[in-house]
């Protein structure tokens, strides 16, 4: 089985480590990653870029683009698309495309800092 | 985590929100700021037996609240201290407060803070100096080294600040949209002066003065965050990560400065820079723009080129021009005229500042942009005579080392370099 690992912390307080912080929580996950890799267990870990670079886009129709991460409760998260685009514009085309297969609810876009693609023996 | 560590970071990246309600609360800077203080003395009492508590900003708001309103009591009248039964039960109580504050008082809360330190009385030094102070948590100490003066000079100039801005009574009511707009214009160009005071630091002093633009592009995030559909502050959070990401780039080993044409580009941080390009796309999305936007677009231009012949200097030039329009002014001009230089050769961009020469004649760059484009004209004699004028006006020994190797070039080759326009 598969499963997929979600971090959430205090965006402000991450933002607000050192650098030298920074890099030793990255050292110190790294291990961890490293040992899972080994075990060819690792599939794709991101990190992503702050919430203020996120763009929502609501499946309503017709679909509305709000700025900023997805905000609302009282939907759940259920999965997730990792896409290469040229720009925000194309991001959007293709999340609007997702959109008008599956309607309702909606998508945040983030574009994605670090991408490590993993290699999990499926 | 070391044993503070996580606590330190939680105070502060609470304090513009706990300063900023304590300041809406108490009225008064000096008692908002003491509030606080006795807050985080507290915490750094309770925390590591307890835990952080799940919403730093509103424990430190309350209990500082408490601990004002004792300081009140006690300066007011020597009476004997109530028995604070607020603070007996933190737990329920930060709930409480935790509810109160949704979110819609303390986007205020903290724009008003960062309000009072950029009043237009105050010079921009002292502006940032306040921010820095104030909003960000800096100690006075590290502010003065950031600015090269002593410690006890920037306490003055601090302690000066701050009665000037109790004198101007900043209104305590929830601002109207259009005071809200104006106060936010006022916070950006704020914040990009401390970018600025961090970014104009000369290549000995660059490392000192970095924590100012670090410092710069977390209140931009910061407000960012609280106002996300403002086209300008994408911008100016764009402008200034792209910026900040060429730092390691912009100085060699004696700390002269390297153009952008001549930097390293594999040292430019990319993850400051794809963080930039995401905010400009969303700002363009909303096709308002401003002077934020474009620079940052200038700036983004200039990052997407993996080489520098790569960059696209006709987009930079239009750019230039539509700035030119929205803020017009002689430096500007000037820029656009290196763009141009690219575009369409160095005697079409001499033509352009020419006219400038009576507003910049005390302006290191123009002379230097004045020797180079002249040296691509091979009219050296003039290009020496703009460039020992340079030198005269230079602000850095970076600056003046700059120029100087324009010039030994000049000694060293009767006849400069053959490609005209780079």
């Amino acid at each position: 089985m598969l499963y997929a690992i979600l971090c959430y912390h205090d965006e402000d307080l991450v933002g607000s480590w050192s650098k030298e912080h920074d890099a030793e929580v990255m050292k110190k996950l790294a291990v961890v990653q490293d040992k899972l890799t080994k075990q060819g267990r690792l599939g794709p870990v991101a990190r992503l870029l702050p919430t203020t670079a996120a763009t929502t886009l609501r499946k309503d129709d017709p679909p509305l683009v709000i700025d900023g991460p997805f905000a609302e409760t009282k939907e759940q998260l259920l999965g997730f698309y990792i896409v290469d685009c040229k720009n925000l514009d194309e991001a959007l085309d293709v999340a609007k495309d997702l959109g008008a297969a599956n309607p309702g609810g909606a998508y945040e876009i983030r574009p994605v800092g670090v991408l490590n693609p993993g290699s999990v023996a499926t | 985590m070391t044993d503070t560590a996580w606590i330190d970071a939680a105070l502060t990246s609470a304090r513009p929100q706990a300063v900023g309600a304590l300041l809406r609360y108490f009225r008064n800077l000096d008692a908002a700021e003491e509030a606080y203080q006795n807050a985080c003395l507290r915490a750094l009492k309770t925390w590591p037996q307890n835990g952080p508590p799940r919403d730093a900003a509103s424990w430190l708001i309350m209990v500082g609240r408490n601990a004002g309103i004792d300081e009140v009591r006690r300066t007011r009248k020597q009476e004997a201290l109530p028995e604070d039964e607020a603070i007996s039960d933190l737990d329920d109580a930060e709930e409480e407060i935790a509810e109160r504050l949704d979110g819609s008082h303390y986007r205020d809360d903290i724009l008003r803070l960062l309000f009072i330190c950029c009043h237009p009385d105050l010079p921009a030094t002292q502006q940032i100096a306040m921010a820095l102070r104030i909003v960000s948590g800096l100690t006075v100490k590290q502010i003065a080294r950031a600015f090269l003066v002593s410690e006890a000079a920037m306490e003055q100039r601090i302690t000066r600040a701050k009665a000037r801005v109790a004198e101007a009574k900043v209104p305590f009511e929830t601002p109207g949209a259009v005071e809200r707009s104006e106060r936010l214009v006022s916070v950006a160009a704020m914040i990009y002066l401390i970018f600025n005071e961090g970014y104009s630091a000369s290549g000995d002093t660059a490392e000192i003065r970095a924590p100012l633009c670090e410092e710069a592009i977390r209140l931009s995030r910061l407000l960012l965050r609280l106002f996300q559909s403002e086209p300008e502050i994408m911008g100016l959070t764009a402008l200034l990560l792209l910026q900040h990401a060429r730092a390691a780039a912009r100085f060699d080993a004696d700390g002269a400065v390297i153009l952008l044409e001549d930097q390293d580009r594999s040292l430019w941080n990319k993850a400051l820079i794809a963080e930039g390009l995401a905010l400009i796309d969303k700002a363009m999305r909303h096709r308002r723009s401003g002077p934020y936007q474009v620079q940052a677009a200038i700036s983004a231009l200039h990052a997407r080129a993996e080489k520098p012949e790569d960059t696209d200097w006709a987009q930079i030039d239009l750019l230039y021009g539509a700035l030119e329009v929205m803020q017009p002014s002689p430096v500007v001009t000037l820029n656009r005229a290196v763009a141009v230089s690219k575009v369409r050769g160095p005697q079409a961009a001499l033509d352009m500042i020419e006219p400038l020469a009576p507003r910049l004649s005390n302006y290191f760059h123009y002379f230097g942009v004045r020797g180079a484009f002249l040296m691509q004209l091979n009219r050296n004699d003039e290009a020496r005579t703009a460039f020992d004028r340079a030198i005269a006006l230079a602000n850095t020994s970076a600056e003046a080392a700059h120029i100087r190797m324009h010039l030994d070039r000049l000694m060293r080759d009767s006849k400069p370099p053959a490609k005209a326009a780079k």
